[in-house]
Parts: structure tokens; C-alpha cells; sequence
């Protein structure tokens, strides 16, 4: 038990060390895939054939298939398009060299899928009457959407954001897959170091806990913000 | 490599790779089911739990949920994985020391592994189920002096199923994609697996990742067409 | 497939997993299906073949074992072990003081040295005297400033390029196979490995430009090379493999065996 704890205390400074790549892989692709979830939500719903199966065929796929598969896909596939071609020389190579940005490209494009399909049935939900309403008002059909729709639909669907949010949270761990050393990956590398199987995995797992607990709290916090309008006054 | 040598290598004569996707499949969709089978069993006790009147059950069930939701599935996988044969080993030690020598079963352990995983899920989606079944049929079962047996063969189970099915449905479909999981342990002949043994060997990594991605594609069209099947008759007397 | 599946929901659901292995003979064998030809592969015909698998078969037919190949990814095998999933380990485990903390060793079955290859652009490394003054001598840290070089997480290449390349960005890969991949890539610049891997891998990659850079001189951190890895109590196995090791290398079949893969002395001084 002493040789555990001794361990723990060891390990746990090189993880947390790992917890802001964690955290960035998050973020970043939280960011980018939320804001690609946009044009797939919009042209999903779109009245032309060419935007709408587009879209719903994009969503289908980003669901339909394991995220790993994904993630092997994007770095491996891709990196077998590379050598000898005018990539390897251009300014961009230094970052299409590191597997972070791969992570990122997949995460984000994954949760543009998940979002984009949130997303479509918040549009959907969206009360017909204030739209009717913002009509009687002269809006145009950009501004009606800018103003009424999307606002209220991000409303609508931010409680399964959260949740979703969390799940990428904790599916960023496949990064240490495409050589990105983040929490779960820095976890594995020292089971192997230290040949011990408990401790490294149960010290990740507290981290991911604290992160998720934390990571909580704030969309809490975001809900609350966007709802403030709602809240009896203090 | 032209298209036609590519697809060759997909053949299913003795140096193709086509029997391997097809050997992959199969075993994904076994992992899927067994481990969709344990989380069914796991789900149901666990809403029974935190339905029931007791404290100690009500919060045995909470960890649970809440640590499964926290805990990314690669990790718990691997601790549940490694675990499983310690665990064992501890209890059966408990017993006798003859058990020193014993073998566990990989298919086995990462079958539990992912059923623990959704067990917590699927505890969610019952128990929001069996809420769903309006009180006053229960208490009206009750009053017919049925007994909590035959109440929850009779009223709760068969309803709850209608409740319960798109919810159970989006958790298949989350099965089988985390099944995929299981190629990281190494010894499982998955799907996902057979895709990184193919490339890695013929360095067609985009062609083959791509097969076992068409692959898990065709699982999910033909599970979401099952389900749609069954929501229709779980639903035919009410339309 | 049915039956399996009921087979593993029950033999879960009852917690029976342990079934015992009482039978005498019987030694399985943990080997990882990344292949890393030409010592262990798995090929499309589900068959493991390389100079491994032929040797593993003699010493079992030495032995008078029934040997079964179970496959466990490379950082789950000495866990594996330990838990008596397996008995024993052939799969190219370097002899290092690190491993033997948990593990115990058979004699060395082969031993070759360390290589690292390049892509087209890298330069070749050269050799300088290890700083520790002992009189060996070492991959020149200073051609490998700057540049990225990957190596294979847990592995005694690993340990070199962390303990002598501190101006490099050491990559860590999960498998060979994938810092191969990525050197393919231009992602990586070099790639520190076993030699004979090395040399297979450079030969099937030299149209894509990847080539030899230096063959590392010896270390102590590489160990004196490969050995079966055994449970630390399991000195009857031990005792077999070691006589099984020994009456082969007599025998001449080893040699036999080593001639289908190699040009040179695979085994080692």
C-alpha cells in the first residue's frame, strides 16, 4: 500500500503536467466543431436537394462510425498523401507534422456531426409563433434568423451541449492514440514505464472526474447566463 | 498502387484481406451484443436501485452512474480490463488457493468491461422509463392485489419498453461504436482491429481504415432499420 | 457466433471466467500482433510467421510443450504475465535491469544492435564518444539537434533517445509500426530501432526515399539482447527453455532457422 502511495505521489505531478493538453484538445475542438455545426444544422434544413443531403449524409457518417475510426483515418490516411508533395514544403508543414493538430481536425469534425444534428432539431423546435411574430415586424429572413431563430435554438439545446461538451471531454483521451501525450496517454506511457496497472489509471481517472466536475459547473454557469432573462428578478 | 491491385487486396482468396473485414465483423457485432445484453441486466437493477426506498441502494447506484459518466470509456475499459482477472483472482483466493492457476478469457473481460460502461447509461434511460409509466396504473394494479411480482411482469416491463426503446435504441448504436474500443487491447480480432493489422502490414492506411469505417456505416444502417421496426410494434396500440 | 455469444454473457454474468489450467504441458505463449517482421507477423491467412514463430516451434518441440501463441498488445504482455494470462513472452523483450524488477528472463535468444534510419533529407549520424568518459561510444547527440526522432514507447530505444538525444524532440509512438508510418509521412525525421527491423523496413521503403543513417554502437542500456520473459517464481519453466535454447543452438537447428531470415550472425557474440 506505502509503495502505492508513494507512486501516486510520484505520477501525479506528470499528469496534471498533461491536463492543459487535455484541456486545450477540448476547447479548441469545442470551438471549431460548434462553429462547423452551423452551415451542417443550416443545410440540413435547407429547401435545396444539394445543401440538405449533403449535410444530413455528413451527420449520418460523423455518427455512424467510431471516432477512433475516425481519428486513425484523418492521421494515418491523410498521412499517406504527403510525401513528396508541395505539403512537406509548405509553411504549414511544421504543423501537419504533429499528430495535436490531426486530434484537433478529427474531434472538431466529429463534433460538428453530433452538434449539427443537436442543432437541427433546436432549429426545429423553435416556436413557430415568434418567428411569424418577428415577421409582423418587418424582419428580413437573415436577420429573423440571426436574432430570433439561432438564439433561441442555442437555448434550446445548451443543456445537451453541456452533455456533449462532457463527452468530448473525456473522448479526447483517444488522442494518445495519434501520439498526442495527453492525461490518458501520459497515464499509459507510465504503466508501461513502472509495468503497474492500477495506479496510473486510477490517478488519470480523478483527474478526468475533477475535469468534468469543474467543466460542469461552468456551462452551469453558461446556461444560467443565457437564461438570466427567464430568472425572477433578485 | 492502381484502384484495381488495391481492391485486390480486399479479395477473399487466401491472401486478401476480405475474410479478415468479414471475421472482424462478426466479432464486433458479438462484442456489441454480449456487452449490450450485460448493460441491459446491469440498467435494470440499476434503475430498480435508484427507484427503490433504500439509501444505501439509491446511492451504490448513483456512484455508479456518476463515475461511469465521468471516466472517459478507454480508461475504464483498460482499468476494468486489467482488473477483471485481479478481482477474480482475489475472490476465488477468498475460496481456495487452488485457483492459482487460471485463465481469463479476453473475449470475456472486454465484453464486461464495455457491458459495465453501459450498464450506467442504460440505468439512466430505464429508470426514466419506468417514471414514464403513469403511478395511477400502478396503484391501480395494487388495488387488484397484484403482487410486485407480477406488476412489474405485467405493467411495468411492457410498457417501459415503448418508453425505454428509443433511448435503448441510441445505446446500440453507441455499443457497437465503442466496441471499436477494444482494438486497443490487442488481442480482440475486431473490426476496427482487422482495419489497423491491414494497413499496417500493406501501408494502405487510408484504404483500409476507410473499409472498416464503410463497415461500421452498414451496422449502423442496418441497426437503425431494426429499430425503426420495433418502434413501430412496441408502438401499435397506440396509433 | 450465437452459441459464443450466450457462451459469454453467462460465462460473465456467473463470474466463472476462471477455468483452471491444470494440464501439465501446456505453456501459452504471449506474442503482440503489431507486426514487426521479420521476427513476428500475423498475415492475411490469420498464421503468425517470422523467425520468432519457427524458433518458438522448436523450442516447444525440444521441450515436448503444447505451445499456444496468444496475442496481447505489446504494453499489456508483462502485466499479462504477471495476471497468468500467459506464461512466458517471445517476442523480441530486450533483457534490460528496468524489466527484470518484475519480471525474470531466459538466456538471450538473439541480440542485434540498434539502427536509425531516415528520411531522403536527413543526413547520416555519426558517432562520438560517450560524455561519461567510460570509453564507449554513442550516436552523436549534436546531428540529431533539432530534429525529430521517434521511437517506440517502453522499448531500450526508447531509454537511449531520452537519456542521449536531449536537443531532439523525442517522439514516443505506441508501435513500430507507427512511427514507420510516420517517417513514411516526413512526420518524423529519424526513427531509432532494432537494426534487423530496421533493415526490413528500409528495404520494402527505399523508393520512398527512407535509407540507414547508423548502426548504433553497443551500450549497457540496450542489455545483452532478447530473452523469453517468465514469471519471477516460474524457474521450472525457466530451467526448460533454458535446455530447450541450448540443445537447439547444439543441434544446429538454429542455425537452420536463423539462415531463412538472415545473412549474418543473428545470435550474437
Amino acid at each position: 500500500m506505502d509503495e502505492s502511495l508513494a507512486l501516486f505521489i510520484e505520477i501525479v505531478p506528470t499528469l496534471l503536467a498533461a491536463v492543459p493538453v487535455t484541456l486545450i484538445l477540448t476547447f479548441l475542438s469545442a470551438i471549431i466543431g460548434n462553429t462547423l455545426a452551423l452551415p451542417v444544422a443550416v443545410g440540413s434544413l435547407s429547401p435545396h436537394f444539394y445543401l440538405r443531403y449533403p449535410s444530413l449524409f455528413y451527420i449520418f457518417v460523423m455518427r455512424g462510425t467510431p471516432l477512433l475510426a475516425q481519428t486513425y483515418l484523418i492521421y494515418y490516411g491523410l498521412g499517406e498523401f504527403f510525401p513528396g508533395t508541395w505539403v512537406q514544403k509548405s509553411f504549414l508543414w511544421p504543423y501537419l507534422r504533429d499528430g495535436f493538430w490531426y486530434a484537433i481536425f478529427a474531434f472538431s469534425l466529429n463534433t460538428a456531426g453530433y452538434t449539427g444534428e443537436i442543432l437541427r432539431g433546436a432549429i426545429m423546435a423553435v416556436p413557430k409563433g415568434e418567428i411569424e411574430a418577428a415577421r409582423a415586424f418587418g424582419f428580413s429572413s437573415a436577420l429573423i434568423f440571426w436574432r430570433v431563430t439561432l438564439p433561441r435554438a442555442i437555448q434550446i439545446c445548451l443543456p445537451t451541449m453541456t452533455g456533449e461538451t462532457i463527452l468530448l471531454l473525456k473522448a479526447t483521451s483517444l488522442a494518445s492514440l495519434i501520439t498526442v501525450w495527453e492525461v490518458m496517454g501520459t497515464a499509459r506511457q507510465i504503466q508501461k514505464v513502472t509495468f503497474r496497472v492500477y495506479e496510473p489509471l486510477i490517478a488519470a481517472g480523478i483527474l478526468y472526474i475533477l475535469m468534468v466536475f469543474v467543466l460542469t459547473r461552468l456551462m452551469m454557469i453558461v446556461e444560467r447566463r443565457i437564461n438570466r432573462h427567464r430568472l425572477a428578478p433578485a | 498502387m492502381d484502384q484495381a491491385s488495391l481492391f485486390s487486396l480486399l479479395s477473399f482468396g487466401p491472401d486478401g484481406w476480405g475474410m479478415r473485414f468479414v471475421e472482424g465483423l462478426v466479432v464486433t457485432v458479438e462484442v456489441s451484443v454480449a456487452a449490450y445484453c450485460i448493460s441491459l441486466v446491469l440498467g435494470l437493477i440499476g434503475a430498480g436501485a435508484k427507484l427503490s426506498n433504500s439509501k444505501v441502494a439509491r446511492g451504490v447506484a448513483d456512484l455508479y452512474t456518476t463515475l461511469v459518466r465521468a471516466l472517459p470509456e478507454l480508461l475504464l475499459l483498460l482499468l476494468i480490463y486489467f482488473s477483471g482477472a485481479d478481482a477474480i483472482k482475489f475472490i476465488l483466493s477468498l475460496i481456495s488457493e487452488d485457483f492459482d492457476d487460471f485463465e481469463i478469457n479476453p473475449f470475456a473481460a472486454a465484453v464486461a468491461a464495455l457491458g459495465f460502461i453501459g450498464g450506467a447509461y442504460m440505468t439512466e434511460v430505464m429508470r426514466g422509463a419506468i417514471l414514464s409509466i403513469p403511478n395511477g396504473q400502478i396503484e391501480a394494479a395494487k388495488a387488484c392485489g397484484m403482487s410486485r411480482f407480477l406488476i412489474l411482469r405485467r405493467v411495468i416491463l411492457p410498457q417501459m419498453l415503448r418508453y425505454a426503446l428509443p433511448g435503448m435504441g441510441n445505446l446500440w448504436l453507441s455499443a457497437t461504436k465503442d466496441s471499436s474500443l477494444i482494438s486497443v487491447l490487442g488481442n480482440t480480432q475486431d473490426l476496427l482491429f482487422m482495419g489497423y493489422r491491414a494497413s499496417a502490414v500493406t501501408k494502405h492506411y487510408g484504404f483500409f481504415y476507410s473499409v472498416a469505417a464503410i463497415l461500421f456505416l452498414a451496422i449502423t444502417i442496418i441497426s437503425m432499420i431494426v429499430i425503426k421496426m420495433l418502434e413501430a410494434r412496441v408502438n401499435r396500440g397506440y396509433r | 457466433m450465437f452459441k459464443s455469444i450466450i457462451k459469454s454473457a453467462v460465462v460473465v454474468a456467473s463470474l466463472a471466467l476462471a477455468t483452471s489450467a491444470i494440464a501439465k504441458d501446456k505453456i501459452r505463449v504471449g506474442i503482440s500482433p503489431e507486426a514487426y517482421p521479420p521476427f513476428t507477423s500475423l498475415n492475411a491467412k490469420n498464421q503468425w510467421e517470422g523467425f520468432e514463430i519457427d524458433l518458438l516451434a522448436a523450442l516447444c518441440k525440444q521441450m515436448d510443450a503444447d505451445c499456444k501463441i496468444v496475442s496481447i498488445a505489446w504494453d499489456g504482455l508483462i502485466p499479462a504475465l504477471n495476471g497468468k494470462k500467459i506464461d512466458m513472452i517471445f517476442n523480441s523483450m530486450s533483457i534490460t535491469d528496468e524489466r527484470k524488477k518484475v519480471i525474470d528472463f531466459s538466456d538471450k535468444y538473439y541480440n542485434s544492435p540498434a539502427e536509425i534510419i531516415g528520411t531522403k533529407d536527413a543526413p547520416n549520424v555519426t558517432v562520438v564518444d560517450n560524455p561519461d568518459g567510460k570509453g564507449g561510444k554513442i550516436a552523436n547527440p549534436a546531428d540529431l539537434k533539432g530534429k525529430t526522432i521517434g521511437v517506440q514507447t517502453a522499448t531500450i530505444h526508447a531509454d537511449y533517445a531520452a537519456k542521449y538525444f536531449k536537443d531532439a524532440t523525442v517522439k514516443v509512438y505506441d508501435t513500430a509500426d507507427n512511427h514507420n508510418a510516420d517517417l513514411v509521412a516526413g512526420r518524423i525525421d529519424y526513427a531509432l530501432l532494432d537494426s534487423v527491423a530496421a533493415d526490413d523496413f528500409v528495404k520494402a521503403n527505399a523508393a520512398k526515399g527512407i535509407g540507414a543513417k547508423l548502426i548504433v554502437p553497443a551500450d549497457p542500456i540496450f542489455g545483452v539482447g532478447a530473452g523469453a520473459g517468465l514469471r519471477k517464481n516460474d524457474t521450472k519453466l525457466k530451467d526448460k527453455i533454458n535446455a530447450a535454447i541450448k540443445a537447439v543452438r547444439a543441434s544446429g537447428e538454429y542455425d537452420a532457422i536463423a539462415k531463412k531470415y538472415f545473412t549474418f550472425n543473428i545470435y550474437g557474440d
